[in-house]
């Protein structure tokens, strides 16, 4: 049953144009005619007209901040609502002021559509041509170009006719786009809802039915990227994938790949609290579970088994710069992608964008509010495409680890696939490094305590912060450096102590070695500590019964089925730290809690060592 | 009935979401981000129908497992009966951890909005709680259901919010927000307030309330009630309150329209005794939720002071 006399979709477009080009008033129109405004809001603006002598301002509606209304201008994207029977609308109304057009960009970042206002007196001018490239490199191909205060030129053909083909002859070049011209006043309404016969020449829509009538859905369907935000595991029967689709169509029975394992299963359920889906699309938010069992994680995506994304380290994307901070070349920065956030190097500036011309220009640095393209290097590969092709896996946020700001919005404009071989962050040997003290951070616990989790986090804020990180993961090395060790008592000292020896050279110059083992016995890393001498040890002191119910890899089952023997905390023995540095349970305080521990130890470490 | 299953059946084909659907999945999507990305997230739970909404798509976001945060009630003292008992009884159905927090000293010391104005008794009973609570708790993220439409500095609330070591919002420095990538990095006396809601309107909520079949506190519901009939504003009488010259309680039909503590809470007068009925009554009521409550009229620009103090 539906009281709303229907289903309505939901619309978000956002509004754009130069100061005073009206843009206030529009919205206030449009909120005021769809019966959107309420009446004591609308009694205090009436008030508050009356005090300005003018009858009824409707720009006051929307003005918020005690700032705007004190200088008169839009500083920040606001949003509004409105609905008609048809659609529910949100607004995202961007300033017109050239000194915050980051917030413009963030508007269109989740817009389908742009309203784009030009001033019927002033034509065309340098902001309308920066919002219409923001709105276009955002992705937004649908434009509605809004020529508004008509009623000040008299309601004439000849000025609507020329500010057009001035708009065209500009976005000619935006390739895709779809531009759909309306004039109108939103002062006096006419065409906004309807036309009152003013413009007996204009045959086109009003502005609120060409709304109505434009398609919400901006992206054909496309290939499944399903990104994990978290891993649902109440209890032992259940494991579940939650996150949102980010394209493509998901069904059960469908064949998928999980990345970066590269296993394939198929999709057993989509659940959405008590219903079981039988598909699920974008911007649907949902939780899949598989036949096989897969090792999945936050970050980790499930992908159309026929059509997968980029593995990439090495990206050239477009960046919207929008810190009072400058570009520094070769400075890291954390990108945030899908569900990932790691570390990442800004390694060359290719061009800046003239936005008023769409030329390339040569720059040594970004500053606030400009566009350029850079060439990007990540310490882990990330999965994704460009983002004309897919907005989900295309797009991500550049954070800086000092003062965590975002700083700039990214849009990846090509890939490069990882090689075999490919060494990872060069920059790992700068000169910023050099005069490192080193050290060896130990996590030691179950299996499933959540070692490696941690541990990555700390390498991906360490990284951040500029140091040299190295990663030595248990299971790594025994698939590697330890292939020929079994699970004997003898075979794994051995195995710790060839740890040991590694991170003694890595710390010995200068590296962060960050070890994630099991390393079961009290003597083994006893041994490791006096032999590295700068030692830190995390116990991931996580219970036993929980890491069974998480059981990632299944091997407490195996280990419980007489599978496997000889298995840790089932019929092997952990032995605890009696005095570690830090301590870490992971059912009670959250992976970011753990890891900021640990990266606040580390922190304090060198600086005592280095002062 | 049929023209909607219809309606639903286009949506489906065309793969649309309806609205009330997408709001859920930007929503979900949220809730499952903060907790993944902060080390103590709590929701703020306020009793009202919003907090009702967000308690839903809390357990929506993690079923079958839990909900993995705490609830946390800043308790004025001051608010109805009613509203107590639903919160207790929910927080026990749903097996959540609930933390209730007071500011004993300010109770006490018989802080109310006669005395004191409404400005200094939020700043006491609610603002410098909820702080304390946050504080005490280690809480870095907490989780509120303001919603973006109900006054004109909540417009411009990022989803992600971040908060100085006095709880301070800063409206000219907010972070853009790009995409659904929400930086949700603190420093240690940051804490970031998370709006799942900043999407909705009223009218969603009640139409999601009825969809979903949510409970929410009768004090919403019309009846007859025993009222302070001051000016335009109806006052409940939970509470002890002077009574002006002339004054007398009258029983008058009306329902809450949202809910805050019993002296600021304004009645409207109302028929609307059942959901449907309330989501007819807002589609030709044109008067705005807050306008009953006498917090966000104090003086011009009242909330957007408040919220960069610390309130929500």
């Amino acid at each position: 049953m539906s009281i709303a006399g229907g289903e309505r979709d939901l619309l978000r477009f956002l509004t754009a144009g130069s100061v005073d080009d009206g843009k206030s008033t529009l919205i206030g129109r449009l909120l005021y005619e769809s019966n959107g405004i309420y009446e004591d809001q609308l009694s205090s603006v009436r008030k508050a007209s009356s005090a300005k002598n003018v009858d009824l301002d409707l720009s006051l509606l929307t003005d918020g901040l005690r700032a705007e209304r004190e200088q008169g201008i839009t500083i920040d994207v606001a949003y509004r609502y409105f609905s008609t029977p048809r659609r529910k609308f949100i607004i995202a109304d961007t300033p017109g002021h050239e000194q915050y057009t980051r917030n413009m960009a963030t508007g269109a970042s989740t817009a389908e559509v742009a309203l784009i206002l030009v001033d019927a007196r002033k034509g065309v001018l340098k902001q309308t041509r920066r919002h219409t490239l923001i709105a276009w490199l955002l992705g937004i191909r649908r434009m509605i170009v809004v020529v508004n205060k008509m009623d000040l030129v008299d309601f004439e053909d000849d000025i609507f006719r020329s500010i057009r083909s001035e708009f065209e002859g500009f976005a000619s070049s935006l390739h895709g786009a779809e531009f759909e011209f309306v004039p109108l006043s939103a002062l006096s309404g006419e065409n906004v809802i309807r036309g009152n016969g003013r413009m007996p020449w204009y045959d086109g829509p009003a502005l609120l039915s060409a709304l109505e009538t434009v398609p919400a859905k901006a992206e054909p369907n496309q290939e499944l990227r399903f990104s994990v935000q978290s891993v649902i595991r109440p209890n032992q029967d259940f494991r579940g994938y939650a996150g949102q689709v980010g394209s493509g169509i998901v069904k059960p029975g469908q064949e998928v790949l999980a990345l970066p394992s590269g296993q394939r299963t198929k999709i057993k359920e989509i659940l959405l609290y008590d219903r079981n889906l039988p598909e699920a699309f974008p911007p649907q938010s949902v939780v899949l579970t598989t036949t096989d069992h897969i090792d999945l994680g936050r970050g980790d995506m499930l992908v159309s088994a026929d059509n997968i994304p980029t593995v990439s380290t090495r990206l050239t994307a477009n960046l919207i710069w929008m810190s009072q901070t400058p570009l520094h070349s070769d400075t890291r920065y954390l990108i945030k992608h899908t569900t990932k956030v790691l570390c990442g190097r800004i390694k060359r500036l290719n061009h800046k964008i003239d936005i008023n011309t769409l030329e390339k220009i040569e720059a040594d640095s970004l500053h606030f509010n400009e566009i350029g393209e850079v060439q990007l290097d990540l310490h882990n590969p990330i999965f994704c495409e460009p983002y004309e092709r897919n907005r989900a896996t295309g797009s991500f946020i550049v954070i800086d680890p000092f003062n965590n700001d975002t700083v700039a919005a990214g849009m990846i404009v090509e890939a490069m696939p990882v090689q075999a071989g490919d060494s990872l962050d060069e920059s790992s040997a700068g000169s910023r490094v050099a005069q490192q003290q080193g050290l060896t951070v130990w996590f030691t616990g179950l299996s499933g305590a959540g070692k490696t989790t941690i541990c990555r986090s700390v390498a991906t804020e360490l990284l951040a912060h500029g140091l040299q990180v190295e990663v030595i993961d248990g299971d790594v090395i025994r698939n590697h450096l330890c292939k020929d060790l079994g699970f004997s008592k003898h075979d794994r000292d051995e195995n710790i102590r060839r740890i040991a020896f590694v991170s003694k050279l890595l710390t010995r110059n200068g590296a962060i070695a960050l070890v994630s083992a099991i390393s079961p016995y009290r003597a083994g890393r006893d041994d490791a500590r006096r032999t590295i001498g700068n030692f830190m040890e995390v116990y991931v002191s996580t219970p036993l019964a929980v890491c069974e119910v998480r059981d990632p890899k299944e091997l407490y089952r195996k280990a419980r089925s007489g599978e496997i023997h000889g298995f840790t905390g089932i019929d092997d023995p952990y032995e605890p730290p009696l005095a570690p540095e830090i301590v870490c349970n992971t059912d009670q305080e959250s992976t970011r809690e753990s890891s900021s521990k640990v990266v606040t130890a580390v922190l304090q470490y060198l600086a005592s060592k280095n002062s | 009935m049929l023209e909607a299953l219809q309606a639903n059946e286009k949506f489906i084909a065309t793969r649309i979401l309806p609205h009330l659907d997408a709001l859920e999945a930007e929503s979900i999507h949220i809730l499952r981000e903060v907790v993944a990305e902060s080390a103590r997230p709590a929701m703020l739970y306020s009793i009202g129908k919003d907090s009702s909404v967000m308690l839903r798509l809390a357990q929506k976001a993690f079923y079958p497992g839990k909900i993995p945060f705490p609830l946390l009630h800043v308790d004025t003292g001051f608010k109805f009966r009613e509203m107590l008992e639903f919160r207790d009884r929910l927080a026990r159905e749903l097996g959540v951890k609930l933390i209730v927090h007071r500011n004993e000293d300010a109770i006490k010391n018989g802080a109310n909005p006669f005395q004191l104005g409404t400005s200094r008794c939020c700043a006491l009973l609610k603002t410098k709680s909820l702080l304390d609570a946050l504080a005490e708790n280690g809480i870095d993220a907490a989780i509120g259901g303001a919603r973006r439409d109900e006054e004109k500095s909540r417009a411009k609330e990022r989803v992600f919010s971040l908060r100085d070591s006095l709880g301070q919002w800063d409206p000219k420095n907010q972070r853009p927000e790009f995409w659904n990538l929400y930086n949700s990095r603190v420093e240690s006396g940051q804490s970031m307030r998370v709006f799942p809601l900043s999407n909705w309107t009223e009218l969603d909520v009640w139409e999601y309330i009825h969809r979903e079949n949510i409970p929410v506190v009768p004090l919403y519901f019309a009846k007859e009630r025993e009222m302070l009939v001051r000016g335009n504003v109806l006052i409940p009488l939970d509470h002890a309150i002077d009574l002006l010259p002339g004054e007398t309680p009258q029983r008058v039909m009306c329902r809450m329209r949202s809910l805050g503590c019993t002296y600021c809470t304004g009645a409207i007068r109302s028929t609307a005794a059942t959901v449907p009925e309330i989501i007819a009554e807002l589609k030709f009521f044109r008067r705005s939720e807050r306008e009953n409550r006498v917090i966000d009229h104090d003086q011009e620009g009242s909330m957007e002071l408040k919220k960069r103090e610390g309130y929500f």
